[in-house]
């Protein structure tokens, strides 16, 4: 069997203030037999530029596949941003020869060539296709069989259908699958696929935080004991401003928020330094004793 | 956000008082040549986009059925000086529901190109624009953070070319709709 091999997308966000994101993948990759190659050179993916340019974004998305395609090895990116831009730039270019064309222009000057040799997925796009829900239920050393949580998919992880072309947008069902997969129960609740609002947090602050907050509440009620993301955007707006929100809109949640791959690490029997749970601004250590 | 616009954007609603010299009847075939939003005219006004936009749920003010009805009007001034066009999150709701296949969070995402080429940019994406050019990546990495990759077991934090970054930012024409920026 060919080698599972990845160059590893880390994006902006991740490397900036989301390490615990980075440590658990690396470490439930490498057990599951997906080898990580770190991207050299990469820049951002483009997507915090679309506002700004258009072209620029296809054009710094379209150099970082040129340097996937010169490593001969596909994309797994971590953030959805990333993850979304890269696959739907990929697919454009891919499809459009014109686009292809005027895109090749702007490359042009910097050495490189679009191709179109290679794929891009997210990290769960991978784990559940190449690795496959059963074979992570077969690492899983530790059932989480007690705990009981609720997900929150990035949008672009799913969206749009038409570019992107993963899971069902209005009944994910893939990383409820996978975190099954440890035992755990993932619950379903109200606005489930909704968006977190992050994006626009630095034009208005009020509007995501609301957004979150319902999010957080309506997953309270629904009985989870935590929460599950695969976004670092999403993540700040849960984990990282939680504590602003229940301030603001004196509520209390006190809901943990585990990126999936630190729930599936406690699950294959890592410890929790190991898979850095203390990077929670949710302290999580209640949640794992009960374990 | 400042409450003349917001006010200005409701009375587009409520009274319909509109000088035939604030109209550029172009603008839609302007917008319906940027990709990604060439179906602006199919849009028939049934208001999907607004009903499923997680944003227009939480303001008074942002309706996407709105935007695209006075960029199809052609109120072109209007909708490009409005701080509204930035709210859109781009999560694509809207994109996958549209029963004409109008691509709204793309519309947006054009209108705000426009915006930006007429000399309006917020102040958060002229950062994270500035940060690109700078050291390849949206954020910047402080060197504390890089160092401690390390002291964490994490590889270091392979470094972007910014060559290359800046080359594609001058071929794309980035570099100059910004330097014409009106600041």
């Amino acid at each position: 069997m060919t080698e599972l091999k990845y160059l590893i997308f880390l994006g902006c966000a991740i490397p900036y203030r989301v390490s615990a994101y980075e440590i658990s993948t690396r470490r439930v990759a490498e057990k599951l037999g997906i080898k990580l190659v770190d991207m050299p050179n990469y820049n951002c993916c483009g997507l915090p530029v679309d506002p700004v340019s258009h072209e620029l974004t296809l054009a710094l998305a379209a150099r970082n596949l040129c340097v996937a395609e010169q490593q001969g090895l596909n994309i797994m990116a971590l953030c959805p941003g990333c993850a979304g831009t890269l696959r739907k730039v990929n697919k454009m270019l891919k499809e459009d020869r014109k686009l292809k064309e005027l895109v090749n222009g702007y490359l042009k000057e910097t050495g490189l060539e679009f191709k179109g040799n290679i794929e891009v997925k997210h990290l769960i796009q991978a784990l559940a296709e190449d690795i496959g829900f059963e074979k992570i239920k077969g690492a899983v050393q530790k059932p989480l069989n007690t705990l009981k949580v609720a997900e929150h998919n990035g949008c672009h992880v799913l969206r749009p259908v038409k570019y992107i072309g993963f899971d069902d947008p209005e009944n994910p069902l893939i990383l409820k699958n996978l975190i099954e997969a440890t035992g755990a129960k993932c619950l379903d609740y109200m606005d489930e696929t909704e968006c977190c609002g992050a994006p626009i947090i630095g034009v208005n602050e009020e509007i995501p935080l609301q957004l979150a907050k319902d999010k957080l509440r309506h997953i309270k009620d629904a009985g989870a004991q935590a929460m599950v993301t695969i976004c670092p955007f999403c993540h700040m707006m849960f984990d990282t401003n939680q504590s602003r929100i229940e301030r603001i809109f004196n509520e209390t949640f006190g809901l943990p928020v585990l990126h999936y791959p630190q729930l599936l690490g406690l699950a294959m029997g890592f410890s929790p330094e190991e898979l850095a749970l203390k990077e929670l601004r949710v302290d999580a250590s209640k949640l794992v004793s009960i374990l | 956000m400042s409450e003349t616009k917001e006010t200005e954007f409701k009375g587009a609603e409520q009274t319909i008082v509109l000088k035939i010299t604030d109209i550029d009847p172009k603008f839609k075939y302007e917008i319906n040549k940027i990709p990604g939003a060439e179906k602006i005219m199919l849009c028939f006004q049934c208001g999907t986009c607004t009903a499923d936009c997680p944003i227009a749920r939480f303001s008074d003010t942002y309706r996407p059925r709105q935007i695209l009805r006075m960029t199809q009007l052609g109120l072109k001034s209007r909708v490009l000086s409005s701080d509204l066009i930035w709210l859109c999150a781009a999560c694509f709701a809207c994109v996958d529901h549209c029963p004409q296949d109008v691509e709204i969070a793309s519309v947006l995402r054009a209108l705000r190109n426009l915006a930006v080429k007429g000399g309006y940019l917020p102040a958060v994406y002229k950062e994270l624009t500035s940060n690109i050019l700078q050291t390849g990546l949206a954020y910047k990495i402080p060197d504390s953070r890089l160092k401690r990759r390390g002291e964490i077991g994490l590889p270091s934090l392979p470094k972007a070319d910014l060559e290359s970054v800046n080359k594609l930012a001058d071929a794309t024409g980035f570099l100059k709709a910004i330097q014409t920026r009106r600041t």
